[in-house]
């Protein structure tokens, strides 16, 4: 190759690093606050049951905005924190919040029937939804989203924990996977994303 | 009344529901509340336990008529997974405070021997290292509660 031709070619590529440098850089400065995840995760896709023993799919909640989050219901400190959280976001909203619907998908099948999953939910919000089934349908889902969870050994008395994902994942009306929120994220962020995705497809 | 119950009323009155220290005068709770959750299922229990003497105290078991089992536990959300460790004892630094708070240090309180309501007390026995004892109420309250500090929605004054 002549050196010319290799300095244009560099130059090229240089060029063009640039160009997509600054589509990143467009893309930093997108509303968003929390991660975006458009494009890289699977539409929302499920089949289990329900808190009222209904089976369920992910259409079924198509039109709505969905928060996925997955825990259990022995969990005493993170789960329920983090499902006061989401009632605070929630009457943050307004009634905005009823186009919004927080789905709490159980990590112990073994222990979370839709009876324990109904008075679970329904301590914490009434657009919460406790999502149980097959472990095989859970599992499912759980890798669907590249989340993960293991059952810790038991304790003498039979009793286990269940170490699990803390990330929160969301949904748009078309069951579009769209935004990653966790722990580390503050609660205005959350807010000010859901605000801006319950605006996207919204019936006037 | 006898007498022997006046020091008792009278520093339950000075601390106005607060804790009522037997042994362990140099520690004092405040913020006492427990997570009522539904039916049988485990409740968090949170504290902050300041220690106004010289010497580090070190919390080390918690009992209660109320729960058969109570264990001091540490949640961690590092690298993105929940999980829970059993801690053994939680250092109180001299003259310095600790905080059993959502999402950190808690109690996990399990077999309740009665049903506990939201406004409920439950005392709650913090026994240390050195041997000394807190009998402390805890504020039950509803299982959205945030923190302890939570007055918007529920627990207003």
């Amino acid at each position: 190759m002549k050196p010319r031709l290799a300095r244009a070619l560099l130059l090229l590529a240089m060029l063009a690093s640039t160009v997509l440098l600054a589509a990143c850089h467009r893309d930093e400065s997108a509303p968003w606050r929390l991660t975006n995840v458009t494009g890289h995760m699977p539409d929302l896709d499920f089949k289990l049951t329900d808190d009222k023993g209904k089976a369920v799919t992910g259409a079924d909640y198509r039109g709505k905005v969905v928060l996925l989050y997955f825990g259990y219901t022995h969990c005493p400190d993170v789960c329920p924190l983090t499902l006061a959280q989401l009632h605070v976001v929630m009457q943050r909203l307004g009634p905005l919040a009823d186009d919004a619907r927080i789905l709490f998908v159980s990590v112990d099948p073994a222990r979370d029937t839709p009876d324990v999953m109904h008075a679970y939910v329904n301590a914490f919000d009434p657009r919460a939804v406790g999502l149980s089934g097959e472990p095989r349908a859970i599992e499912a889902l759980s890798k669907r989203y590249r989340s993960a969870y293991t059952r810790e050994a038991d304790k003498s008395d039979g009793q286990y924990e269940v170490s699990h994902s803390s990330a929160i994942y969301l949904f748009d009306r078309e069951g579009k996977a769209r935004l990653l929120s966790t722990p580390a994220n503050p609660q205005d962020d959350l807010v000010h994303d859901l605000h801006l995705l319950l605006g996207l497809g919204a019936k006037p | 009344m006898n007498l022997r119950c006046l020091p008792l009323l009278l520093s339950g009155l000075l601390l106005a529901g607060g804790a009522i220290a037997s042994d362990a005068d140099h520690v004092k709770a405040s913020q006492a509340w427990i997570r009522v959750m539904p039916g049988s299922l485990p409740a968090g229990g949170y504290v902050t336990l300041e220690n106004h003497g010289a010497q580090a105290v070190n919390l080390r078991s918690v009992s209660s008529e109320t729960y058969a089992e109570v264990m001091l536990h540490k949640s961690n959300t590092e690298g993105g997974m929940g999980r829970m460790e059993m801690v053994d004892s939680l250092s109180i630094p001299a003259h310095g405070k600790a905080m059993l708070s959502p999402g950190g240090y808690h109690l996990m309180l399990m077999k309740a021997t009665k049903p506990v309501k939201v406004g409920d007390k439950v005392k709650l026995s913090l026994r240390f290292a050195d041997g000394s004892t807190l009998l402390t109420d805890f504020d039950a309250r509803p299982a959205n509660t945030v923190d302890g500090n939570d007055t918007m929605d529920h627990q207003g004054h």
